[in-house]
C-alpha cells in the first residue's frame, strides 16, 4: 500500500521505475515450506521484471489455501477472493467491465477440478484473457487433507486412505477445451516457472498453468505422488523454457536446430529448447499424446505444451469499445430521448 | 343445421340479436389453440385492433411448458371500465383445438358465444350458448396460401370471423396486420386475405346472435401496449447497463432477448463497436458471478432469471451483500418449488430473496405492478444498487413479464445516472488513502475504488471472509459484529432510496388492503366490487419495495383489519411484515391468497374479503 521509500543509495528498479518492494504482498499465513509461497514469489518477480504497473492488475481467487495466496503478493493490485470454485465467472465479469486490465487467477486443484470444473472449462472455452494458475497438490489442505480430483490413482493419504479414482489432467483438458497457452511446472523449479510466468504475462488469451505444489502438511509423505521427493524423482521436462521479453534483445542465443521460437502478442519470444525430438508447441494432437504417454510411464511432464497466438480472446470477440465499459460516460450509455420516442411509437 | 343456437343463413342481424340486451365493450374472448400453431400474431392483431378502436383491453396467454402440441389459451378482456385483471368468465370462445373444444364449451356460462371449426360438431353439446360453425380449412384454402403455411394463415380467418361478429372495425384490423408484418408486405397481404375470407364468410353465412359488441371509445389514445419483460429491458438500456449475463429460463428469457435487440439497435457506436457486453453464461451460478465481477470492476451489470436460477444464485448473493458489490437481478417469478409450473405465474420468491444466502443477509427488492414500473424500476434498480453497493432484485412475475399490458407511454429519465461513492485517484491523493468498509458519512455506505484506479493507495482486498474496515482479513469478534451492524444500518438507508408505497382511498376506512405486484389490478377492481355489491369501503396500500418504509407501519396502525393479498401459498409478504411490525399490530393482518398458477382475479378477492367481513354476496 505504501509508496517507495527514498533511500540514500540508488535502488534497483524495473523499466517503469518501481522496486521489487512495490510488488510485495502481505505476510503469508500458509505453512512454512508450502509450494504456494514459492509460486507467490515467482509471480511477484515476473510482474516486477516485466514492468507491469501493479494498479493495472486484478488478482482473482476462489477458496482454499491456494486462493488465499493473492494476499501474499502484489498488495497494490486489486484483489477479489470470491467463492469456492466460482472465480472464473467473477474474473470474466471483471474483465468485461474493464478489458484494459490484466488479470491473474490463483486457484487450487479442489477449487478448479472438483467444485469448479464447470466454470473452469467455460473460462478456457471462451479464451478469457487472463493467467489461470492451479496450485496443484492433489489434496484439500484447508479442510485438513482429503483427496482432490487431481490426486493420482493409487496415491495414499497420511491416514492410509488410498485413492482409487483416476486423476484429471488439467493440461490435457485445457488443450482440448480451448486454452491458448498451456503449461505445467513445479513450484520448486524456479527457472522454469519464472520463464513460464513471464511468457504468460505476454500472452493474450487464457494461460493455464498447472503448477505442482506439494502440501508439506498433508501430502508430502511416502505414497503421495505430489510430494517434493516424488516430483524430484519423476519430473521430466518436455523442453527447456526460455523467455525473452519484447523490450530485451531477442537475437541472443538463437539456435534454429534445437529451439522452437514462439512470438507472443506483445512482441516477446517464448523459446523452447527441445528435449523431445520434433516437439511442436502448436500441435494439439501431439501435445495431448505426449501427456498421455507420460502418464502411462508414471512421469510428470513439465513445460509449455501448447501455444496458440491466433485465436481471438473473449474480449475481442465481443467487439467492445476501446475504453473500459465500467467508466463510459452517461452520454455513451443512455440513449437519447428520440430513441425512447421511437420505441414508444412502435408499441402504440 | 337446426340445432338451437345455430342461425340459418339469410336472417338479418337486427331481427335476431336485439331481443336481448347488448353488452358493449365489457366481455372477454378466449382463443383455444394448440401450442406451436402460430396463433400469436392473430391474437395480437385482435388485441391491438380493439385497442386502436379506443377501447381498454388486456391480453393474457395461458400456455403450457411445451414447444408444440399441448393446448394453449389466449384471453382478451375488453373493458370499458379499464379493468385489466384476469376475468374468469369467458363470453366469447374461439375453439380451434379439437382436444379441448368439448371441455372449453362445457366450461362456458350460459349466453356465451362460440366460434369453432365446423368439423368439431360442438353445437350438439349445449343449447344455452350461441354457436358459429366455420369451415376454416375451406376458407384458408381459398386464400391460395401454400400448404406449409396454411396452419398459420388459418388463425387469421378467426380474426375475420370475430371482427365481423363483434363489430371490430376492419380498418383497424388492416392497420394492425400491416404493423404486425411491417417488413413483410407479402405476408401482410396473405394474412389480410385470410382475415377477409373469415369476415366475408361471417357476413354472408352467419347471423350475429350474441350480445357482445365492440364500439369505438376514446380511452386508449396516446397509450402503448407492451409486455413487462420488454419494458424491463428498456429500463436496463436507459439505465446505461453495460454488462449483461444470463442463462435462458422461462419466463425471463425475453428480458435479455429483447435487450439484445435494443442494444444492437441503439448502443452500437459509430465505429461499429458495442458500449456493452452481453454473455450467455453456462449456468446461473456463472451469470451472477459475472454480474458481481463486473459490478466490482465498476460496470452497471445485470442478469435476468426466475426461481430455479435464484436458488442457484444464493451463495453469490451472500458474497455480494457481504463484500458490498452492486448488481441488478430481474426475477420474473413463476410457480415453484423446484421446476413447478414453469409457464404459470406466482409471487413465491419473496421471502427467499429477502434473505437470500446463508448467514444474516438482507436484500433490496423492487416490486413493479405495471409495465411502466418495470421500466422505471429497471432504471432505478441500477442507481440504488450503485448507491447502496449491493444487489437489487426486481421482482416481476410471468403475468407481468410475458403478457401484453396497456400503459401510459414511458418517460425519459431526467435524473442523471447515480454511480454512488466511488473515489478516483485525485480524491485518494487528497484523502491520503481510504478504508473500504468505514462508515464515513453516517449512512453506513462506505467508499470504494475501482480496479485500475491509478494510485498506490487505491487497491484493497475484496473477500467474502471476515474483514475489518480496512478490508483486511479479520476474525476479531468486535470487528465482525461492528461490520454486521453497519450492514444492518446500511439497509435502513435503503429506505430513503426505494420507491415508496402508494395509498389509494382516503385513508379513513376501517378496512385496509395491502398488495403488491400484479395483484394490484385485481385489487382495484375488487375494491370497486366490494363497494358496489357489499358497501364495503376500503383503503389500499400498494407495497413497491423492501425494506418497508414508515408508510407501511402507519397504514397498519391506522386500520382495524388489513387484508394482505398475495399470489403464493404461505403468505410471504404477511410474514415479512410480521418481522418488521410492532407485535401488537400484527394481529390485524389477514391473508388473501391465490396460488393456482393463473393470474389473480378480482372476484376471488371480493368473495374472500366480503365473506371474512360477514358481507358475503
Amino acid at each position: 500500500m505504501s509508496t517507495p521509500s527514498v533511500s540514500p543509495k540508488p535502488v534497483k528498479t524495473n523499466r517503469i521505475g518501481l522496486q521489487i518492494l512495490d510488488y510485495r504482498g502481505g505476510k503469508t499465513t500458509l505453512c512454512a515450506g508450502c509450494g504456494h509461497n514459492a509460486i507467490s514469489e515467482r509471480i511477484t518477480e515476473a510482474f516486477y521484471e516485466m514492468g507491469i504497473q501493479p494498479e493495472r492488475v486484478m488478482k482473482m481467487s476462489g477458496i482454499g489455501c491456494s486462493s488465499k495466496s493473492p494476499a501474499y503478493f502484489m498488495s497494490r493490485s486489486f484483489s477479489f477472493n470470491t467463492v469456492h470454485g466460482r472465480m472464473p465467472s467473477v474474473a470474466t465479469g471483471a474483465l468485461l467491465a474493464n478489458k484494459t486490465m490484466r488479470s491473474i487467477g490463483v486457484s487450487g486443484d479442489g477449487d478448479t477440478v472438483s467444485i469448479g470444473m464447470g466454470q473452469f472449462i467455460h473460462l478456457l472455452r471462451r479464451n478469457v484473457p487472463m493467467i489461470y494458475i492451479i496450485e496443484d497438490n492433489g489434496v484439500y489442505g484447508l479442510t485438513k487433507g482429503q483427496f482432490s480430483a487431481t490426486a493420482d490413482i493409487g496415491s495414499k493419504l497420511k491416514t492410509g486412505v488410498i485413492n482409487d479414482l483416476p486423476a484429471i489432467d488439467t493440461c490435457a483438458l485445457a488443450i482440448q477445451i480451448g486454452a491458448t497457452f498451456v503449461g505445467r511446472s513445479f513450484s520448486g523449479d524456479k527457472k522454469q516457472l519464472s520463464a513460464m510466468l513471464k511468457a504468460a504475462v505476454a500472452h493474450q488469451g487464457t494461460v493455464m498453468l498447472d503448477v505442482i505444489s506439494p502440501c508439506v502438511t498433508f501430502n508430502d509423505h511416502e505414497g503421495s505422488t505430489k510430494s517434493y521427493k516424488y516430483m524430484q524423482e519423476h519430473e521430466e521436462a518436455i523442453s527447456e523454457v526460455g523467455f525473452v521479453p519484447h523490450f530485451e534483445d531477442i537475437a541472443v542465443e538463437y539456435d534454429p536446430n534445437t529451439t522452437v521460437d514462439v512470438r507472443l502478442h506483445d512482441g516477446s519470444h517464448l523459446r523452447l529448447r527441445k528435449l523431445h525430438e520434433g516437439y511442436d508447441p502448436t500441435d494439439k494432437v501431439q501435445a495431448t499424446k505426449m501427456l498421455m504417454e507420460s502418464h502411462a510411464k508414471g512421469e510428470v511432464l513439465t513445460g509449455v505444451f501448447y501455444v496458440d497466438t491466433q485465436k481471438p480472446d473473449f474480449a475481442s470477440l465481443l467487439n467492445m469499445v476501446d475504453e473500459p465499459l465500467a467508466t463510459l460516460s452517461q452520454e455513451r450509455v443512455r440513449p437519447r430521448r428520440e430513441v425512447l420516442a421511437e420505441i414508444m411509437d412502435a408499441h402504440s | 343445421m337446426t340445432t338451437s343456437g345455430l342461425v340459418a343463413q339469410g336472417q338479418t342481424t337486427s331481427s335476431l340479436v336485439r331481443g336481448g340486451k347488448q353488452i358493449v365493450n365489457d366481455f372477454s374472448i378466449q382463443i383455444a389453440t394448440v401450442n406451436g400453431s402460430g396463433s400469436q400474431s392473430a391474437n395480437s392483431v385482435l388485441l391491438r385492433s380493439i385497442f386502436r378502436m379506443g377501447v381498454p383491453v388486456s391480453g393474457k396467454n395461458l400456455f403450457p411448458s411445451n414447444i408444440a402440441g399441448l393446448p394453449t389459451w389466449y384471453t382478451i378482456r375488453v373493458s370499458k371500465h379499464g379493468w385489466v385483471a384476469r376475468k374468469t368468465d369467458i363470453d366469447v370462445l374461439i375453439a380451434m383445438n379439437p382436444e379441448t373444444a368439448q371441455q372449453d364449451v362445457l366450461s362456458l356460462s350460459a349466453g356465451a358465444a362460440v366460434i369453432y371449426d365446423e368439423s368439431f360438431k360442438l353445437n350438439e353439446r349445449r343449447a344455452d350458448v350461441t354457436f358459429y360453425p366455420v369451415p376454416f380449412d375451406q376458407l384458408t384454402a381459398s386464400t391460395g396460401a401454400d400448404a406449409k403455411i396454411r396452419k398459420l394463415v388459418k388463425n387469421m380467418v378467426y380474426v375475420g370471423v370475430a371482427a365481423q361478429l363483434l363489430s371490430i372495425d376492419m380498418e383497424w384490423i388492416e392497420k394492425s396486420v400491416r404493423k404486425q408484418f411491417a417488413k413483410k408486405v407479402k405476408a401482410a397481404e396473405l394474412n389480410l386475405s385470410a382475415v377477409r375470407a373469415g369476415f366475408e364468410y361471417a357476413a354472408s353465412s352467419l347471423t350475429q346472435q350474441n350480445p357482445y359488441l365492440v364500439e369505438p371509445m376514446n380511452a386508449t389514445q396516446g397509450k402503448i401496449i407492451i409486455d413487462g419483460n420488454a419494458a424491463a429491458a428498456m429500463g436496463a438500456m436507459f439505465a446505461g447497463v453495460t454488462v449483461v449475463t444470463w442463462y435462458p429460463i422461462t419466463p425471463s428469457s425475453s428480458v435479455v432477448e429483447q435487450l439484445i435487440d435494443y442494444m444492437k439497435k441503439y448502443r452500437i457506436e459509430q465505429d461499429g463497436k458495442a458500449s456493452f457486453a452481453i454473455v450467455q453464461a453456462e449456468d446461473e451460478l456463472a451469470a451472477i458471478g459475472m454480474v458481481i465481477g463486473a459490478g466490482w470492476a465498476g460496470a452497471r451489470s445485470m442478469t435476468a432469471t426466475s426461481g430455479p436460477g435464484i436458488s442457484l444464485m444464493a451463495e453469490f448473493a451472500g458474497l455480494a451483500y457481504f463484500t458490498e458489490i452492486p448488481g441488478v437481478i430481474f426475477d420474473v417469478q413463476r410457480t415453484g418449488p423446484s421446476t413447478g409450473m414453469p409457464t404459470r405465474t406466482s409471487q413465491g420468491d419473496l421471502t427467499f430473496i429477502a434473505g437470500l444466502s446463508h448467514g444474516d443477509t438482507k436484500h433490496v427488492m423492487l416490486i413493479p405492478a405495471s409495465v411502466k414500473e418495470c421500466y422505471e424500476f429497471g432504471i432505478a434498480a441500477f442507481d440504488i444498487a450503485e448507491q447502496m453497493q449491493t444487489l437489487v432484485f426486481v421482482l416481476s412475475d410471468l403475468d407481468l413479464g410475458m403478457n401484453n399490458w396497456m400503459s401510459e407511454p414511458f418517460e425519459y429519465p431526467e435524473k442523471p445516472i447515480q454511480r454512488g461513492k466511488v473515489l478516483n485517484a485525485k480524491q485518494l491523493e487528497e484523502l491520503g488513502g481510504f478504508a473500504r468498509y468505514k462508515d464515513v458519512d453516517g449512512d453506513a455506505i462506505p467508499y470504494r475504488t475501482l480496479p485500475g484506479t491509478d494510485h498506490p493507495a487505491a487497491a484493497y482486498f475484496t473477500r467474502g471472509s471476515g474483514h475489518n474496515e480496512k478490508a483486511l482479513y479479520s476474525e476479531r469478534p468486535d470487528e465482525y459484529e461492528n461490520n454486521m451492524l453497519r450492514l444492518a444500518r446500511k439497509f435502513e438507508t435503503a429506505k430513503t432510496l426505494v420507491p415508496q408505497p402508494i395509498l389509494e382511498g382516503d385513508g379513513k376506512q376501517k378496512i385496509g388492503i395491502i398488495a403488491f405486484g400484479t395483484s394490484h389490478w385485481a385489487v382495484i377492481e375488487s375494491r370497486d366490487q366490494l363497494e358496489r355489491e357489499s358497501h364495503l369501503e376500503t383503503d389500499y396500500l400498494r407495497v413497491r419495495a423492501y425494506p418497508f418504509t414508515q408508510e407501511i407501519h402507519d397504514f397498519v396502525a391506522s386500520h382495524e383489519r388489513i387484508y394482505v393479498v398475495e399470489q403464493n401459498r404461505d403468505a410471504q409478504m404477511l410474514h415479512l411484515l410480521k418481522v418488521d411490525l410492532d407485535p401488537a399490530q400484527t394481529v390485524k393482518l389477514r391473508s388473501v391468497l391465490h396460488f393456482n398458477g393463473l393470474p389473480i382475479d378480482a372476484r376471488t378477492l371480493t368473495t374472500a374479503i366480503a365473506s371474512q367481513e360477514g358481507a358475503g354476496k
